[in-house]
């Protein structure tokens, strides 16, 4: 066998492993994206320190994402629930949360609980709004779902953002509030730290044995002397962690007899309730379970790792990144939705953000016009730097939402599937197409009764 | 007897309903209390209803396109809310043009302000100081939108005209973000005053002040609503609408030209959109990219309240959510007068649960 047979052989066996194993698929995906932003962070010049800072974010945006896009795919993927209301759901964890542990002296006051009172009480808030929201409106046609839960979404929002409950008095004589439009700043400090810092709510206090050691390490080794970059790579591998177990979870649960009744129904709800499955509690159950662990994401993903919570980052832009995340990876496999996230949060959230700086690098643009009309007039002098000036400094962003947008329409008319969708998982306890791969696609319409 | 067994029953199959009900009785007896006591003048209630009035006709014109839509392509059009902005920056775009082009550079002019532009002062366009540029302004915000609705049709909606309701609402959602940051890459992203409010006349009638735009508003949008009734009332095209909402395979066979209706739909409902944009500038004072998606929300309201397909059912929906959310201000005052847009969400909410056909029996009228 010639080198060359040799190695296509072994670009077979990978490309088999691919489509075998799912995980092989996420390992490898993610592989792929920290050398991407190794080699970004490298054209920027970056150090070390700036280096694992770049990992670390590729990790906590990957974890979240993949996080909030596997309990939307519990609603959707698995019961066909087409809940866009997302960011609202997250709003009730982070907000009860906070609002449970910020200290009582704080502005807005809190009740002082401890954090992980304030994560389960969020979970279980987010979970509670589910069942108010699922009670009624589940008897709605799937499009009249999605218009409700926009709008609840929105409810939540706009209460967290009115002045009225700013601060308030509970009947006790307990006081609290949501901080209206400002949101909440004294926000609990990353339980993580208490690793590193004898006193966590302070970079400036004294390490604990484990933070001396590892700093040290990092500081001789790397001479990393950024320890916050190190916190927060941690919190990225935490999150990762987190998203494991969330996956286990939601594999078993797809696997349980609850998850074949969940199946059955997003493929003939009328075949489920005529084998006496009661439906609606069913469908009840999943949006609580998918609303807890939406409240979840919530509070890692904009509440530790923001620092602070306020309402505008709430809307309901939130709810259609996570949307497309989901489309990306295909309605209904729970792989998919790692994957989509990790394609997500990788390729068109944190990308987009070194671009310009990429191509600065490669490419002098001095030329800053602030508006369209300066950008577009020296075309005709065949001068192409106002315009990228103005679209790489001014308008990134904007054009970012632009694709985004297209990249949908696109998905939606070419790909409805996703990216693994086609890995149906079947309802049936045994694989039933042994060495056939599945045909039958289940995309974002899967089950889903249309009129 | 028989009464008492009825409202047993009626208790007893919608007992939501009777809440609603109740609590619906009970708001219009305080309102009464309120007027014929101290609580509430009369002219600071006829200013409610006068601002309700005025963004219900809006909310309703906008409502008419999203309805039709909605009834004959079988979907909700999330990206509606951004064919109004659209229609808004289009609009006033040429206004701006047309009423400072002899005084500023026509960059600047185009885009309503943008970067270095000319401030809303210094332009002073208002329907009392530059009527023609306003009156242009509104022709081109029609065009202009119907355009870009019927050029999203062929490029996005028709490859999956077979699709389902949610595959079609989710490529609108991609059309939406789309339009929407389109305009933040060619305008801004916040928000820009545009007419010269100080110079528009304002006129007490019976101590409800009334401006200028306000009374355009209302003509104009009186007049776009009539125009819709005598086409759909004059011409098959009513019918085939109908036709179509309620088949679209029986229309096809029975030799309605589908593709034709459902390029007249999205010429009406473009047009209406882009009218309705344009027009709530004209109140509001004030442009924003996402003035179209905030009031989104709103228009669903109107429209499933009116009963989804129904052109009347639109319009009278977007006035009783318009007079509904200025309405409430009248018991949420202070601080809590941030709640009148979740009052309008709420009572679509109530709609939705309790007559999900719409208010008036979801009888297409077209």
């Amino acid at each position: 066998m010639s080198s060359d047979q040799f190695q296509t052989g072994r670009l077979t066996q990978f490309r088999e492993l691919l489509e075998r194993s799912d995980a092989a698929l996420v390992l490898t995906a993610m592989a792929a994206f920290y050398l991407l932003f190794f080699v970004v962070g490298t054209i920027l010049n970056y150090d070390i320190a700036g280096l694992i800072s770049v990992l670390g974010q590729v990790t906590f945006f990957t974890a979240v994402y993949a996080l909030i896009v596997l309990a939307l795919n519990l609603h959707w993927g698995y019961a066909g629930l087409f809940n866009i209301g997302i960011a609202g759901f997250m709003a009730v964890g982070v907000y009860t949360m906070a609002m449970l542990t910020a200290p009582p002296t704080g502005s807005p006051p809190g009740l002082g609980l401890p954090v992980a009172v304030g994560i389960v009480g969020g979970m279980f808030a987010a979970a509670l709004v589910g069942l108010v929201t699922a009670l009624p409106a589940l008897r709605l046609r799937a499009d009249y779902l999605a218009i409700v839960t926009v709008a609840i979404s929105e409810i939540i929002r706009l209460t967290y953002n009115s002045p009225a409950f700013s601060t308030f008095t509970l009947p006790g004589g307990i006081t609290l509030g949501t901080g209206g439009a400002s949101g909440i700043g004294d926000f609990p400090s990353n339980p993580l730290r208490a690793i590193y810092y004898v006193d966590p709510s302070s970079a400036a206090s004294e390490t604990t044995p484990i933070g001396t050691a590892i700093f040290g390490f990092f500081e001789s080794v790397f001479g990393v002397v950024r320890s916050a970059v190190i916190v927060e790579l941690t919190y990225g591998l935490v999150l990762a962690v987190i998203v494991f177990l969330v996956y286990t979870l939601l594999a078993r649960v797809g696997n349980s007899p609850f998850g074949r009744v969940l199946k059955a129904i997003r493929e003939d709800e009328v075949v489920a309730k005529s084998l006496g499955k009661d439906t609606n509690r069913f469908k009840i159950k999943t949006f609580m379970l998918g609303c807890a662990l939406m409240g979840l994401a919530g509070v890692l993903w904009q509440g530790f790792g923001t620092g602070a919570v306020y309402p505008q980052a709430f809307r309901p832009q939130l709810t259609f990144y996570i949307f497309i995340a989901v489309i990306i990876g295909g309605a209904g496999s729970n792989t998919g939705s790692i994957l989509g996230g990790a394609v997500f949060a990788n390729l068109l959230f944190l990308l987009p953000q070194y671009l310009p700086n990429i191509i600065e690098q490669t490419v002098s643009i001095q030329a800053e016009p602030n508006n369209f009309v300066a950008a577009i007039g020296p075309i005709v002098a065949g001068e192409i730097a106002p315009l990228l000036g103005y679209m790489l400094n001014q308008r990134l962003p904007a054009l970012r939402f632009v694709f985004v947008g297209v990249l949908l329409v696109y998905l939606v008319q070419n790909r409805p599937e996703g990216l693994l969708g086609h890995r149906t998982e079947t309802a049936a306890a045994v694989n039933l197409n042994r060495g056939h791969t599945g045909s039958d696609l289940t995309g974002p319409e899967g089950g889903v009764d249309d009129e | 007897m028989e009464p008492y067994a009825r409202g047993r029953r009626l208790l007893r199959d919608q007992p939501g309903l009777v809440v609603v009900s109740a609590v619906a009785l009970l708001l219009v007896g305080d309102l009464i209390a309120k007027l014929l006591g101290d609580g509430l003048t009369a002219a600071r209630f006829g200013g409610f209803v006068w601002d309700g009035l005025v963004i219900g006709l809006l909310i309703g014109l906008a409502g008419i396109g999203l309805s039709l839509t909605y009834s004959i392509l079988g979907f909700a059009n999330f990206a509606h809310g951004d064919y109004i902005s659209w229609g808004a920056f289009s609009g006033w775009a040429v206004a701006y043009l047309l009423a400072g082009i002899d005084r500023y550079a026509a960059g600047g002019l185009l885009l309503i302000g943008a970067g270095d532009g000319p401030a809303p002062g210094d332009v002073g366009v208002s329907i009392t100081n530059t009527p023609a540029s306003i009156l242009a302004g509104l022709v081109v915000a029609v065009g202009f939108t119907i355009g870009v609705s019927l050029l999203i049709d062929r490029a996005v909606y028709r490859p999956i005209r077979e699709a389902d309701g949610i595959t079609l609402l989710i490529a609108s959602i991609g059309v939406a973000f789309a339009l929407r940051y389109l305009i933040v890459f060619f305008f801004y992203s916040g928000r820009q005053g545009v007419t010269d409010i100080s110079r528009v006349p304002a006129y007490d009638i019976g101590g409800v002040v009334v401006n200028a735009h306000e009374l355009t508003i209302v003509v104009i949008a009186l007049l776009l609503m009539t125009g819709v009734h005598l086409l759909l009332q004059r011409s098959k095209l009513g019918k085939a609408m109908r036709a179509m909402a309620d088949n679209r395979d029986l229309a096809q066979v029975t030799g309605i030209p589908v593709e034709g209706v459902i390029r007249t739909t999205w010429i009406l409902g473009g047009g209406l959109a882009g009218a309705a944009g344009y027009l709530v500038v004209l109140t509001q004072g004030t442009i924003a990219y996402d003035l179209g998606w905030l009031l989104l929300l709103l228009i669903f309201a109107a429209v499933i309240m009116g009963g989804i397909g129904s052109v009347y059912g639109a319009i009278v929906g977007g006035l009783v959510i318009g007079l509904a959310s200025r309405l409430s201000l009248i018991w949420l005052t202070g601080d809590l007068s941030s709640f009148a847009e979740p009052v309008a969400f709420g009572l679509m909410i109530f709609v939705l649960l309790f007559r999900p056909e719409g208010i008036f029996g979801g009888v297409s009228t077209a």
